[in-house]
């Protein structure tokens, strides 16, 4: 099985998000997209702690620790960037501004459902951060994760076991095995890895898979 | 004249009291205020119920006003860090409560203090843990949760510059939650890098109208831009 690197996936969402777009990349896996813009492509990088138009990391010796991205690392702003507070931030991304948001998951239903920010573990200490505000403020949220847990098991389930982040609000899944959109009619697979049959797919899953 | 300006960061947190509602600005160290949450901690006050985005970060800080047993209550979004090991102890021991608030109903619910709203209708965190028990209504075909605002006795916050009337403008991504706790508190306290004259300011520019500032210490260089 031609299983996608990490960063393969980055590249190949990195396809699907067009010149001009408004997008916010969440911590972790979805971060690397950025890698994969090409430069000649212009597309808006927004983060959640108050900047449009972020730019790389700085240079070593070049941070600015007043210039920081969600994840708390040193960035750059872009010619043309700006700042602004936290309420202006999460009006972007709660008031449908934002074009694209990739966010990483633990569970996505077929039906679009996220689960991504609490594993539900006794004593594990929440938090939850802008996850919830970005599930469900995009005009489209897609998810970037591993298709199977390392015991093999599904993320892509019927109905998520961890608690939700948000109802209905993924429109695609990017996995290193295949990219499905997924809403009210069920789980539909766009594209799989070489080699993979839908077949395979429904095997692996346990889904009934359009 | 008026003169919103102190001359020292004890002066500046004076009466602070017992079991009051502080409002700390900053993301992660980015506008924390720390030599104001120092003057805080020097002041020995307790029982306080803190509003930050995060549980504190490293030794200082928000993390600095946990570890001295100070905070009784946070309100925030993000308490699970991997440097916020004085949190993570006061929790694991039960000493600290802890009202975890989604990232932007933070916002809005600060933002709605500052602007008099009694209650806000939000999509974020329908269906999940953070709404079990609240009020919900659809509105226009979409779910919402009523939340209210938060409001403070004090806010704590770190601008750039600011003047003796206490317009402010900030640095870079160190304004985040600086704008709406000012807004929000009884007594806004700024600490600022520079004091400049009345009229330095360019008035297009100002980010935080003097009204919402109540007094203003200059620092000089803080301690998380010396930091790296």
């Amino acid at each position: 099985m031609n299983r996608l690197t990490r960063d393969q996936m980055a590249a190949r969402v990195a396809q699907d998000i067009p010149e001009g777009a408004y997008v916010n990349l969440g911590i972790g896996l979805p971060t690397k997209v950025a890698n994969y813009l090409p430069i000649e492509r212009e597309v808006f990088l927004q983060s959640e702690n108050g900047l449009l138009g972020m730019g790389p990391a700085p240079a070593a010796g070049e941070e600015d620790w007043e210039l920081i991205n969600a994840g708390k690392q040193a960035v750059t702003l872009l010619t043309g960037g700006c700042f602004f507070h936290h309420a202006d931030s999460f009006a972007m991304m709660r008031g449908g501004h934002l074009d694209i948001c990739v966010l990483g998951a633990f569970q996505v239903s077929t039906k679009g459902d996220l689960a991504n920010w609490h594993t539900g573990e006794p004593g594990a200490i929440p938090a939850v951060g802008g996850a919830m505000d970005l599930a469900i403020g995009a005009k489209q949220t897609f998810v970037m994760m591993e298709l199977l847990t390392k015991q093999g098991e599904s993320k892509l389930v019927e109905a998520c076991t961890y608690p939700l982040t948000g109802l209905g609000c993924v429109s695609r899944v990017y996995t290193d095995l295949a990219i499905f959109d997924v809403g009210p009619g069920g789980a539909h697979i766009v594209e799989t890895v070489e080699g993979l049959t839908a077949d395979d797919l429904r095997a692996l899953t346990g889904l009934t898979l359009g | 004249m008026i003169d919103k300006t102190v001359g020292n960061v004890e002066e500046a947190v004076a009466g602070i009291s017992d079991g009051a509602a502080v409002m700390i600005g900053g993301f992660g160290t980015a506008g924390m205020p720390d030599e104001l949450i120092d003057a805080l901690i020097a002041r020995g006050v307790g029982d306080l119920t803190i509003i930050n985005n995060n549980a504190g970060n490293g030794e200082t800080g928000v993390a600095a006003l946990i570890k001295a047993g100070r905070v009784r209550k946070i309100i925030c979004s993000f308490p699970r860090q991997t440097d916020s090991h004085h949190f993570d102890t006061a929790y694991r021991a039960g000493r600290i409560e802890l009202e975890l608030v989604p990232q932007g109903n933070l916002a809005a619910r600060i933002q709605a203090a500052g602007a008099g709203l009694g209650a806000i209708f939000t999509p974020t965190g329908f269906g999940t843990l953070l709404a079990e028990g609240k009020e919900t209504r659809n509105i226009d075909g979409r779910d919402h949760v009523l939340e209210y605002p938060i409001h403070a006795d004090f806010a704590l916050i770190k601008a750039h510059k600011g003047d003796r009337w206490g317009n402010l403008v900030y640095r870079k991504t160190a304004r985040n939650f600086g704008p709406i706790m000012a807004m929000a508190a009884k007594t806004t306290i700024a600490q600022v890098a520079e004091v400049v004259p009345l009229g330095a300011l360019d008035p297009e520019t100002v980010v935080t109208p003097g009204i919402f500032v109540q007094r203003l210490v200059e620092i000089g260089a803080p301690q998380s831009e010396k930091r790296s």
